[in-house]
């Protein structure tokens, strides 16, 4: 039986592909690539790689532990590399306006109820629910991916991440 | 991708719908039945699919026929245009669709040879399960990579409407949770794909607090790709509001050139896909997107695309399905591209 190697990505060993054009605009495609983003962005930096309309995927490095976060709707993370914990929280009150979109940071520890803990791998998701708090840790540095809607804490750099010339 | 349940419907716009469907007796020689949509004809011999219409007819192998018919109907006509090939297809309206012959095609509308006719979806579609029924053989499977399946090919003989009628997957929240689309096991007959031998199957650590059993939740999507027993068929594993996360897994080729009507965003997790992006209009080509594992990249609305993976490869279709976007289209408001930079 032939062996199959399944090719994943991860900080230290990425290949990026790449849009040929034969008669458009790269930029069309919004080109960028998940470990790219994270290699150089900041611990817990949530870059939009992906929007539409308010929708968007941020892309973050996992380093050491994040600061605490809340939304008024489900978000959904997907560990990419690494080993990243989430720390889940029940808020005692709800620490963000109704209809806020995207995650709110929250500048002290929340009060409330402990809920669980995830430990996810590459490959694993995870569910952030609403109304809850959550932050996350990782020992060695992470990719990550968010599913959310665009908020306070998304970081739009486009012109940084995506490939511009043919 | 795949979720036009809860797209919303635009408008019907079309006074002067085809209604006419027939499904006619099976041929003496091929046994296969024939079947009429308008004035559209389909037959199917032992190596084609042949149509005609008022003026013209396209015969298209009926593997290619077949592999594109079954995700036209497991998408609900889907998101935008459905190309079969260079020549016939179906365009979705949400709630209508038309199915068109050279409408897409250079040659056909500079002779003036295009055809075309508008149906309610609801009579359509019944007609085009009837067909992907009787056309199938017994041992074939158009949603399974062509080395993972029997031939099309010959007389009719038996039928496989496990495959063809197999439930699309979508989880309403996340997979895993209670109440929610399971995940993948070989217990539930999603055994691990010969190309994803490699793929771990650990379970996320899960420590939960009593009364928290239905929020505190994960799942390993990676494994629950590796055992996909079908291609190119999203299924949704977690909603956002109107986002849907679509994830599937890619072998050989996208059996249709889809022609995007709103941005669809791709992520390939793992392995390589290469996307073949041409006018969709036209049908010239704009550019091919190589795509290896981390890679994100946007389609634009205005193109059609196609897509090919040698190794099986992970691919997260990313879908906006909000009800505002048909009607968006309709008025030539939806944004062609996503992102402005």
């Amino acid at each position: 039986m032939t062996n199959y190697q399944t090719r994943f990505g991860s900080l230290q060993d990425f290949d990026k592909g790449r849009v040929e054009i034969v008669d458009d605009d790269p930029k069309n495609y919004v080109f960028s690539n998940v470990f790219d983003v994270a290699s150089s962005s900041a611990p817990y930096e949530r870059v939009a790689v992906a929007k539409n309309f308010e929708y968007v995927i941020e892309a973050a490095r996992a380093e050491g532990t994040s600061g605490w976060y809340a939304a008024d709707h489900d978000e959904f993370v997907l560990c990419m590399d690494g080993e990243i914990e989430v720390h889940l929280v029940k808020l005692d009150k709800a620490a963000v306006e109704p209809g806020t979109q995207g995650a709110t940071p929250l500048a002290d520890m929340p009060q409330g109820r402990k809920m669980g803990r995830l430990v996810l791998r590459r490959g694993h998701m995870g569910l952030l629910p609403r109304g809850a708090a959550y932050r996350f840790h990782a020992n060695q540095p992470g990719a990550m991916m968010i599913q959310t809607i665009e908020g306070l804490v998304t970081v739009q750099k486009w012109a940084e991440i995506c490939q511009t010339a043919a | 991708m795949a979720m036009l349940e809860s797209a919303g419907n635009a408008s019907p716009s079309s006074e002067n719908l085809a209604r006419h469907t027939k499904v006619l007796p099976a041929d003496n020689v091929n046994g296969y039945r024939s079947f009429e949509a308008g004035s559209f004809q389909f037959k199917r011999d032992e190596y084609f699919a042949r149509i005609t219409w008022p003026g013209g007819s396209h015969v298209i192998p009926v593997d290619y026929f077949l592999r594109a018919l079954m995700r036209d109907i497991a998408w609900g006509f889907f998101y935008g245009t459905v190309n079969f090939d260079g020549v016939f297809g179906t365009t979705n309206h949400y709630g209508e669709v038309t199915m068109f012959a050279g409408l897409y095609n250079d040659a056909f509308r500079a002779a003036g040879r295009d055809f075309s006719e508008r149906f309610p979806s609801d009579v359509l579609m019944p007609l085009f399960k009837t067909m992907i029924g009787d056309w199938t053989n017994e041992g074939y499977d158009p949603f399974a990579a062509p080395m993972e399946t029997g031939g099309p090919w010959g007389r009719k003989h038996g039928a496989n409407d496990e495959a063809v009628e197999r439930a699309r997957v979508t989880a309403t929240r996340m997979v895993g949770l209670p109440g929610d689309t399971p995940v993948r096991t070989d217990a539930n007959g999603f055994p691990v794909n010969r190309m994803f031998a490699d793929v771990p199957q650990d379970a996320p650590v899960i420590e939960v607090e009593p009364g928290f059993e239905n929020e505190v939740s994960a799942f390993n999507l990676f494994a629950y790709l590796s055992r996909s027993d079908v291609t190119w068929n999203p299924s949704v594993c977690s909603v956002v509001g109107d986002s849907l996360f679509c994830p599937t897994s890619e072998e050989f080729i996208l059996p249709v050139d889809h022609g995007n009507d709103r941005c669809e965003w791709f992520v390939v997790l793992t392995d390589e896909i290469v996307w073949d992006v041409k006018d969709k209009a036209s049908g010239k080509n704009r550019a091919r997107v190589i795509m290896k594992a981390g890679d994100v990249s946007c389609m634009p609305a205005d193109i059609r695309h196609t897509g090919y993976a040698d190794k099986r490869a992970m691919l997260l279709v990313w879908e906006n399905a909000s009800s505002k976007i048909p009607e968006m289209i309709q008025k030539g408001e939806a944004p062609v591209v996503s992102v402005q930079f």
